[in-house]
């Protein structure tokens, strides 16, 4: 109390009173305690830049999160295809990996989108099967012309999405209970409907080929590429222009990252979350399409593991389950580093369950990385 | 209400007791429209009333501060302000015109900016991103037209321009995320980023209760830099010491009700917080600042 500024005030001793009556002693005396600033460093607004090699690595993959990914997919390829040879770097087997992952790549394009906004999508594997169940029963039992059977599901993947977003959106249920609880019905509804009958794929051939549209085949060289994994890369990229370039890719970060923040920057986070499961739901819908290209038939039973496997392609792709932070295209390189695994593994003849383990690994890894990244304000 | 009848700013003050509202009224030389008026604004929740027949003034350039204590309903009558909060009766306008906020995004759009006390930045995201949040810049052509290109290098060089402005950017990259800011920093971005969009006047809620005593100092500068530029600003602060340094005039609130309107350099601090916490009798009308302080006087 020695030091009193000229002019400081005694503003708190009115309050005295009332301390007494709490039985406190409160301060007397205003204290002039911002005159030492003048000797403070005043470099309080500038932006340091960080120096240090694992700073800038930090930096750098900070800004760019599916660097990872990339880095572990390349390292992949060139390992098995050092251990393999000709036999795994070829045309053949690697396009043959593209067609591979393709389900599970679209399928983990939608999943992208909702756990970038913090949610999680459980109904991406239901969504896509009852979606291409809609298609081959619609042409086959209703007789309806393959092309509009074709455009019902897609609206059946968008309207479950919906359902999916206004009750996250507007219910404010958490996502994981909603999608849980639409998987379910999804799925049940899906083998009630269908009554668990498999559509044949020499019926689907013979009357209705377009919904085996994805499957076409494109051979360049002794390379095969499917309609569906040119889709996928397609996908994948419309979906980083989206996120990347647009105002609503960048509100959908931002929704993910503190909706509350969004919201007071005048996003409406309601629209966007809603527009998000519209969007996983319709490119589920497109997934369950290719689907039926990829297997030939339409089988109710199919396309189980999904879920999962879309949700550890995102992971192993740098996204971050709390939303906010992650590139689309991580996904595809996460679903890419699936393939590669469980290819090269088996060309080596190793047992399937080391796939497993390594993805286990891989996983795990991912997120501690994305975990060491976030620290980079630190 | 009593005010009912009150033509415009120059008039009788009306907000406390009509009985004393017939004293003389102190140099009101200009008939200025206020930038906010409101009048007989009332609130209930159930049966907490949280504004209570109260009127507000923000008059052009100049930085009010709002003082309550806690429960006083402060940040209730600013939220009336900007929409977050329909009043339940009451008039408010915005320069004269008669405006009904049914959210803050109204606001928004007449050009009325908040800096909240949460800040409301996504730390994940740039702040170039952050500035534009909610208002981006799209591309002219078929990029922007079609494609909903974002124009994301005049977005940067807006913000950084922005941020120059402020004397912020000593920036190597406005594309850094705001998570890797300071407290300081990030409430720098906040402050540029309503700078740059208000029309009409800046909130600044409880800009400071964040930060260490040398990041204050540095938005309280910004506060003064606002002003500079001429957009009025409305501080909610509990620091007696900020709020004397930077208000031009002090809103006392007490009860839900404007309790006294007070020019900071004829009051001590301790005045104000006798009166803020009903120790001490609010100043009579005459000798209260409810009208901007001209510079004649």
């Amino acid at each position: 109390m020695s030091k009193t500024a000229p002019g400081g005030q005694d503003y708190e001793s009115t309050l005295s009173s009332v301390a007494r009556f709490f039985g406190r002693r409160h301060r007397q005396g205003g204290q002039d305690y911002e005159s030492t600033l003048s000797n403070a460093s005043d470099q309080v607004a500038e932006f340091d830049q960080p120096t240090g090699f694992i700073h800038k690595v930090q930096h750098t993959l900070h800004t760019n999160p599916s660097l990872v990914p990339l880095i572990v997919l390349l390292l992949s390829i060139a390992v098995f295809g050092l251990l393999l040879g000709s036999r795994f770097f070829s045309p053949f087997a690697l396009t043959l990996i593209l067609q591979q992952v393709q389900i599970v790549g679209i399928a983990a394009a939608a999943q992208s989108l909702v756990i970038l906004t913090a949610g999680i999508d459980l109904s991406v594997g239901a969504i896509m099967v009852i979606s291409s169940v809609v298609m081959g029963q619609f042409t086959f039992r209703y007789g309806l012309p393959p092309e509009i059977s074709i455009i019902c599901g897609l609206i059946c993947g968008t309207v479950i999405g919906f359902i999916n977003g206004f009750l996250v959106a507007r219910v404010k249920l958490p996502p994981f209970i909603v999608t849980l609880g639409m998987w379910q019905i999804v799925l049940a509804t899906n083998f009630l409907y269908s009554a668990n009958e498999t559509i044949r794929a020499q019926d689907i051939e013979a009357s209705a080929p377009i919904l085996q549209f994805f499957g076409t085949v494109i051979s360049i060289g002794s390379a095969r590429l499917t309609y569906g994994a040119i889709f996928m890369v397609l996908l994948f990229l419309i979906l980083a222009y989206l996120l990347k370039q647009t105002a609503w890719g960048r509100h959908v970060y931002a929704v993910g990252d503190d909706p509350e923040a969004a919201e007071l920057s005048g996003i409406e986070i309601k629209k966007v979350l809603i527009s998000v499961y519209m969007l996983s739901g319709l490119i589920c819908a497109f997934a369950g399409w290719a689907l039926i290209g990829r297997i030939g038939s339409v089988s109710p039973t199919s396309g189980q593991l999904a879920n999962i496997e879309s949700i550890t392609a995102v992971v192993i792709g740098g996204t971050s389950l709390f939303g906010g932070r992650g590139a689309v295209m991580g996904s595809l390189f996460g679903a890419l580093i699936v393939g590669v695994f469980t290819l090269g593994l088996r060309l080596l003849g190793a047992d399937a369950q080391w796939t497993y383990l390594l993805i286990g690994v891989l996983i795990i890894g991912a997120v501690a990385v994305d975990q060491w990244i976030r620290k980079v304000s630190a | 209400m009593e005010d009912a009848t009150q033509p415009s700013f120059g008039g009788k003050p009306t907000c406390w007791d009509a009985g004393k509202a017939d004293g003389d009224q102190k140099s009101i030389s200009l008939m200025v429209t206020p930038v906010v008026q409101g009048r007989g604004l009332v609130k209930r929740y159930g049966h907490v009333t949280a504004i209570d027949h109260s009127d507000f003034d923000l008059f052009p350039g100049e930085v009010l501060a709002v003082i309550g204590d806690n429960g006083a309903g402060k940040s209730s009558i600013v939220k009336a302000i900007c929409g977050a909060v329909i009043p339940d009766e009451g008039e408010i306008q915005i320069e004269g015109e008669v405006v009904h906020f049914t959210s803050p995004l109204d606001a928004r759009e007449k050009g009325i900016e908040i800096v909240y006390q949460q800040l409301a930045l996504s730390p994940a995201l740039s702040i170039a991103d952050n500035m534009f949040a909610g208002r981006e810049l799209r591309k002219p052509g078929f990029m922007g037209k079609y494609l909903r290109q974002l124009d994301k290098r005049a977005m940067e060089t807006f913000a950084r321009d922005k941020l120059t402005e402020l004397g912020l950017m000593t920036v190597q990259s406005i594309n850094q995320p705001v998570e890797t800011l300071s407290g300081g920093q990030r409430q720098g971005v906040a402050v540029a980023r309503a700078a740059a969009f208000a029309k009409k006047f800046i909130i600044m809620d409880e800009p400071t209760a964040a930060l260490g005593v040398k990041e204050s100092r540095r938005v309280l500068e910004l506060v003064q830099d606002v002003r500079t530029k001429g957009i009025p600003i409305i501080l909610i602060s509990h620091n007696m010491p900020h709020v004397f340094e930077v208000a031009d005039r002090v809103h006392i609130h007490r009860l839900g009700k404007r309790h006294a309107v007070v020019d900071p350099n004829n009051i001590t601090m301790s005045d104000a917080v006798a009166i803020m916490t009903g120790a001490m009798d609010p100043p009579p009308i005459d000798e209260q600042q409810l009208t901007p302080i001209t510079q004649a006087a």
